[in-house]
């Protein structure tokens, strides 16, 4: 009763002093002047300019001489942008499904009250305190078929064992996941530990009076309840796809041929290696483009929905 | 008072030499050993003048450079001066002004008259003014062969590109790799370039760089250039190395039969004590058309407001075309001055080659000065998904190749 009496008497109250609401907790508004301002101006004026002179033929400085849609044309009509495109949609969707099943088992695992949990986080996790060059760079050599994996696998005895995939046009975006899933799940694992870390053990104790089984426990009941933790380790590791680059440029640079080419990377080559801009802004904003179809709809059912509701 | 007058002079001489004394910071991307004592050769003649050479080197090679310097030089902080490649990649920096015209420097110093073959002066010249100081010359049409593999497989070292491909199969028996070639996709197109020229002839190659004839792309030297570099794709096989010195050393240990790089991959050989002429071979021009394109590297200098620096960016431009920079940098380096009447202090036999067609002017000007780095970059991506794509013909690649060559600029 007590909470539904302070709601009607906020409510008129609110519209009486409507003149300064934009002037009460001004302290904090003014702390937040600076990210405001960064927000507009870096964020979204950025963007508005890459967007203004994806319009344009600008070679190694920005010049405003329009051109209409020809970047994007000639974007559209490159295999390098296709086939960035099409591997992009391939690693984000491996390496979505891979971090969080992945991650979300080793949580469990270690949620089990293992001994030497603290030492299995810890290993699992410090690939994460490295960066990707350095990911990209050790998972060369390991791929190597003279020096690493299937050198080690050949001297064990297993001769005619093949594993190369750096070097084969079919599978070297699988060779960028093995290095991108070892860097990445470690995170999501703390993430997901921690949320079920949260979960009341009553929920388990209820479980086991009326007798589910614990992996059912977790597929039914626990994952449900985690909700939030998927959507911040969604938002993680989509933000990682979108942005991989540094790994690809570490382990194959884009090779064998272009088949390990990803978008950021076509646009860092378009901008700084053929002194194109406007060719690297056009695939900027189609990057942007990309982000947004898939954000748009998702942040409405996430946070629209609730106000509704 | 003599004493006050002694002094104040003093303080003269200190303040004049301090004013032509300057601190000029040089950006480069000569980081491999024989680069590094290159460049010290720059700087132990810039200090000599009682400058100083703040050095600015970036390692990861010139794509990784450019894009440093140029930001620093749009974002107000220039360097003093910089290494290009000259061609095309300044080009538009000196559109906007932000580079120190050089044409006072050159005249003085007849720059006109020196510097051999003159298309290295023209690459820096714009609308009448000269922008740069070209420092050496490099060129691409080089193909380096191993007499040990050649020894191994039992067959006489090749003289041009038919025998080459004659005595690959009997390589490939012996279980050497034909021809080493790198992953990097400019390794591919600069190779296919010294094909177009040594078997497609130097008119063909003129039509399509210099003129972007995309009809003579399709015509028929190209499409036998095409079928040969078809062909070249399967020599390769059974060699990945992604870096150039990687492939170099694969010819260097007798792995690999033959390499088409240019000549700065002889600094390679003779790191790992190689002698020209008996431990390895070298054909300029595939042994086909004996022609050397013209490439190398120059210094741009940015403008500054400083005029002490402007000053001493001169000073420092006329230098590094003078004769004793030129002889102690290129020997050091292993690539030719761009001037004719200096003598190399160590001239082997393939570098000799070399000097030998500059002086009978058989040059071409580097593709880099004639196409634009976009178009680079285009062909570029072309032609490595055709190496690294066995399912794509010659037929397409050179429809593609036309397609690109049409819409240059």
């Amino acid at each position: 009763m007590t909470t539904t009496d302070i709601g009607p008497n906020t409510g008129p109250r609110e519209t009486v002093r409507r003149p300064s609401r934009f002037l009460r907790n001004l302290s904090p508004k003014i702390a937040m002047l600076p990210l405001i301002f960064t927000a507009c101006v870096v964020f979204l004026g950025g963007t508005l300019w890459t967007v203004l002179y994806s319009f344009t033929k600008s070679g190694l400085l920005p010049r405003l001489s329009w051109v209409g849609l020809d970047q994007y044309e000639r974007l559209w009509s490159s295999r390098k942008w296709i086939v960035s495109i099409e591997n992009l949609a391939l690693y984000g969707i491996c390496s979505l499904i891979g971090t969080l099943v992945i991650g979300f088992t080793l949580a469990a695992l270690l949620d089990r009250k293992i001994r030497g949990e603290a030492v299995f986080r810890s290993i699992f996790l410090y690939p994460f305190a490295l960066s990707f060059i350095v990911t990209g760079l050790v998972w060369q050599w390991i791929l190597n078929p003279e020096l690493g994996l299937q050198n080690v696998v050949r001297e064990w005895g297993w001769t005619s064992f093949t594993f190369d995939p750096l070097n084969n046009p079919e599978i070297v975006m699988f060779g960028l996941l093995i290095a991108g899933l070892w860097q990445g799940t470690g995170l999501i694992m703390c993430i997901m530990l921690a949320g079920l870390r949260g979960i009341d053990e009553d929920i388990w104790k209820a479980a086991r009076v009326d007798g589910i089984g614990t992996v059912k426990t977790y597929i039914r009941v626990i994952i449900p309840m985690m909700r939030p933790v998927f959507v911040t380790s969604l938002v993680l590791i989509a933000a990682g796809i979108v942005k991989l680059y540094d790994l690809v440029v570490a382990q194959t640079s884009g090779g064998p041929g272009i088949s390990s080419e990803v978008p950021a990377k076509y646009v860092m080559t378009a901008m700084f290696g053929g002194q194109n801009l406007g060719q690297g802004f056009a695939a900027s904003s189609m990057m942007l483009l990309m982000v947004v179809i898939i954000l748009i709809p998702w942040a409405y059912l996430e946070f629209g929905g609730k106000k509704h509701g | 008072m003599k004493l006050s007058k002694i002094l104040l002079s003093g303080a003269a001489i200190c303040a004049a030499t301090s004013a032509g004394a300057v601190d000029l910071e040089v950006m480069h991307w000569w980081t491999s050993g024989g680069e590094a004592n290159a460049v010290s050769k720059l700087a132990e003649a810039w200090d000599a003048t009682g400058n100083t050479w703040v050095d600015g080197a970036i390692a990861g090679g010139g794509d990784t450079a450019r894009p440093i310097m140029v930001s620093r030089i749009i974002g107000g902080d220039p360097p003093a001066a910089f290494q290009f490649n000259h061609g095309r990649q300044a080009e538009e920096l000196i559109d906007a002004g932000l580079l120190l015209d050089l044409t006072e420097v050159a005249e003085a110093n007849n720059w006109k008259e020196i510097i051999n073959p003159p298309s290295l002066l023209d690459a820096c010249t714009i609308d009448g003014k000269i922008y740069c100081a070209p420092v050496n010359i490099h060129s691409w049409q080089w193909m380096w062969l191993s007499s040990a593999a050649y020894e191994k497989a039992g067959v006489p070292v090749p003289a041009n590109w038919s025998e080459f491909m004659e005595t690959a199969p009997k390589l490939q028996e012996a279980g050497i790799t034909p021809l080493a070639m790198g992953g990097q996709s400019w390794q591919q197109n600069g190779a296919f370039g010294v094909m177009a020229v040594a078997l497609g002839g130097v008119d063909a190659w003129t039509k399509v760089n210099e003129g972007k004839d995309a009809e003579a792309v399709m015509g028929p030297e190209y499409t036998k250039v095409f079928e040969a570099y078809g062909a070249a794709r399967e020599m390769a096989k059974g060699l990945n190395v992604q870096d150039w010195n990687q492939a170099t050393s694969a010819v260097i240990e007798g792995t690999a039969g033959a390499q088409i790089m240019g000549d700065w991959a002889q600094g390679e050989f003779a790191l790992a004590g190689k002698v020209a002429g008996t431990d390895y071979e070298c054909l300029p021009g595939l042994g086909e058309t004996g022609v050397l394109s013209t490439g190398g590297d120059a210094f741009y200098f940015p403008v500054n407001s400083d005029a002490d620096i402007t000053a001493g960016q001169k000073e420092l431009a006329a230098l590094l075309v003078s004769p004793e920079v030129q002889v102690s940098f290129n020997s050091a380096k292993g690539s030719l001055p761009i001037r004719g009447d200096v003598d190399l202090t160590t001239v082997n036999e393939c570098t000799q080659k070399g000097l030998d067609l500059l002086k009978d002017g058989k040059t071409i000007p580097d593709a880099a000065s004639l196409l634009s780095p976009d178009t680079t970059t285009q062909l570029n991506d072309l032609l490595t998904e055709f190496w690294n794509t066995p399912a794509m013909t010659p037929a397409e690649v050179q429809q593609q190749y036309a397609d690109i060559i049409a819409s240059a600029d």
